[in-house]
């Protein structure tokens, strides 16, 4: 099991990734606060893409609501601490299982009912806002109003509580992210990963050679949403404030998926490469922004939108397939 | 709560779903068509809101009356959205189509904030208290004549789609890609009108809506969204489903919007939605998929 994560692996590829991780692992040491707000927030996008790129890249279901996963989990642990004292890990017992049964409810909808396409996603998008419409409802999560997490200034950080520094989270993140990688890889070798690409491929085809496709983009739902659920819970604990019209908005949808569709859908590094990429450059731009002294609301998301565009113009699979040429690194993963 | 309150309160919705529904019917259009969803909707339809209002505020002229060329003005944008950007897009994968519509309307957006600013405007005309009394029942001056317009494009578009040369080029690009590029139609130009046609419908809209709500930038996404409510409800494709649709969301709304509480209408929106995708996952008025 485990050697066959490394076939077909180049030496080349191995050492870059060494390097990367090297890299990341040492990055706190020498970043400043500022840089180290925005690697976190880079390692939340790309985990969050990775979930995402299971559902839509594996086994081609577009989802454009995967706010409701990240919003279900910050909600459900936020919601047990506050109100039980419950701590953050043991929240994710409960969290996971509520998105992935969200995930299961969506699924079940579509599929059962053969909703596909362009119809699927519209559905996930739905099921998001009623989410977040009623979440500005309901009472027990503080409504509209918000939810707030108790905070003070820790001495030491509580790994347990998930209570302290960002460097905590950036390293939990980190370990997210690097272990989504290799679930990922794990899946992508086996029967499932397999059976998922055929789906993405030619779902007639699929059904015609015997794999059961209900089943299979059920679980790649259910392993989305609850994987997307993790990143909602650390979410919770590392801003400790919670808006339904923040967390669930489509707008969040969006930036999830941003990420990985300009990393290059499918591949294993495109959810990563993308979220660098992009929570980059939404960064330089402010910086640069600021820099040449222009101070006008929206002028860069209007940048943004700019290079968002040429990109995908540019290069329609994605920068990851493209980058990977320029590197040398045969990859075969499309 | 006496009953004519209720009464009322379903011919507001339904005179404001009748727009909802000439917005929608842009989206169903291009849809059927050129088989791009068009995530820049809402968007679009802000476009024609802000030139509706600066024309008012500047000129003094009554978005009723520039509603042509309004909407002449988002045929040209949609025109040249489609031919210019949108076009080598067509046969890509929706994901692809997706992120490249959503930069379209970030683009929007924030262009609009950056002009308007991100205060709320709304036009007054001497008309926007203005009140129809039949019986008990009050209507909206406003929202009669918007209904009235919404109806009028709609059977334009109908007429054209049904009655002229290009309507039913275009229809033929619809049923059969490459049959119509087989009998020579220049496929990229019926294209373009197509989602041109979309975009004044849209923008006609968006000139009665102006009438009827505020306007701030980040207005395009919730109408983006309801839309697509809309078109999915009545039956993706389908002219005469995108009114219905629109109503139906109208009225739904409306009636939610006084039982239980206006923040908690979309709610209700969204629930239709699911329950159509259910139950006729086809819309109301869609034809079954062969």
């Amino acid at each position: 099991m485990f050697s066959r994560l490394f076939e077909n692996v180049s030496r080349r590829a191995l050492v870059l990734l060494g390097v990367l991780l090297i890299g990341l692992f040492g990055a706190p040491l020498v970043a400043s606060d500022y840089l180290l707000t925005v690697l976190i927030l880079i390692l939340y996008f790309a985990y969050i893409g990775q979930a995402w790129n299971i559902m839509m890249g594996f086994a081609g279901q577009l989802s454009l609501g995967h706010a409701l996963y990240v919003g279900l989990g910050a909600y459900t642990a936020a919601a047990l601490y506050v109100h039980f004292g419950i701590g953050p890990w043991l929240g994710l017992l409960a969290a996971v299982p509520i998105a992935a049964l969200a995930g299961a409810f969506i699924g079940y909808l579509a599929f059962r009912f053969k909703v596909g396409g362009v119809y699927f996603a519209i559905l996930t998008i739905a099921v998001a806002e009623f989410a977040r419409v009623g979440f500005d409802h309901l009472t027990w999560t503080k409504g509209s109003g918000g939810l707030f997490l108790p905070v003070a200034q820790y001495a030491q950080s509580d790994l347990w509580l998930l209570r302290g520094k960002p460097v905590m989270f950036y390293y939990i993140l980190l370990v997210a992210v690097v272990l989504a990688f290799v679930f990922c890889r794990a899946l992508l070798q086996s029967r499932i990963g397999y059976f998922w690409l055929a789906i993405r491929e030619d779902e007639e085809a699929a059904r015609s050679a015997g794999i059961d496709t209900f089943r299979y983009k059920m679980i790649a739902v259910v392993i989305s949403s609850g994987m997307t659920s993790f990143a909602g819970v650390i979410y919770a604990f590392y801003y400790n404030n919670l808006f339904p019209e923040q967390v669930f908005h489509i707008s969040r949808s969006i930036e999830i998926i941003l990420g990985p569709i300009v990393g290059g859908v499918g591949t294993l590094f495109g959810p990563i490469i993308g979220a660098f990429l992009l929570t980059g450059m939404s960064e330089s731009l402010i910086a640069a922004l600021h820099a040449l002294g222009i101070d006008i609301p929206g002028a860069k998301q209007v940048f943004y939108g700019v290079c968002l565009l040429l990109v995908i113009m540019a290069l329609p699979d994605g920068i990851w397939p493209w980058l990977s040429r320029r590197i040398g690194l045969s990859e075969r993963e499309k | 709560m006496p009953f004519d309150v209720y009464l009322n309160v379903a011919v507001g919705g339904l005179l404001t779903g009748l727009v909802y529904g000439l917005m929608a019917l842009g989206l169903s259009v291009i849809f059927g068509v050129v088989r791009v969803v068009n995530f820049a909707h809402g968007e679009m339809m802000t476009i024609a809101m802000y030139i509706a209002i600066v024309l008012f505020s500047a000129l003094h002229l009554d978005p009723l009356i520039m509603l042509v060329p309004i909407s002449a003005v988002l045929f040209c944008f949609g025109y040249a959205l489609q031919a210019g950007i949108i076009n080598p897009f067509i046969t890509r994968p929706e994901h692809s189509q997706f992120l490249l519509l959503v930069a379209i309307a970030i683009i929007i957006i924030n262009v609009l904030l950056i002009i308007f600013g991100p205060d709320a405007q709304s036009v007054q005309t001497s008309y926007s208290y203005d009140s129809f009394q039949i019986g008990k029942l009050i209507v909206d001056a406003t929202k009669l004549y918007a209904a009235a317009a919404a109806l009028a494009v709609a059977v334009a578009l109908y007429g054209f789609f049904q009655f002229t040369a290009i309507g039913t080029a275009i229809r033929a690009c619809a049923d059969n890609y490459t049959g119509a590029l087989v009998v020579g139609l220049d496929v990229k130009h019926l294209y373009a009108l197509t989602f041109g046609l979309g975009a004044a419908c849209v923008g006609a809209a968006g000139v009665m809506l102006v009438l009827i709500v505020d306007v701030t930038p980040s207005l395009g996404p919730a109408y983006t969204l309801l839309a697509f409510v809309i078109v999915i409800t009545g039956g993706l494709g389908s002219m005469p489903g995108a009114l219905l649709g629109g109503v139906l969301i109208g009225l739904t709304e409306a009636m939610a919007g006084l039982i239980f509480t206006p923040s908690a209408k979309s709610m209700f929106a969204f629930a239709i939605l699911v329950l159509v995708l259910l139950f006729r996952p086809q819309g109301i008025m869609g034809k079954k998929a062969a």
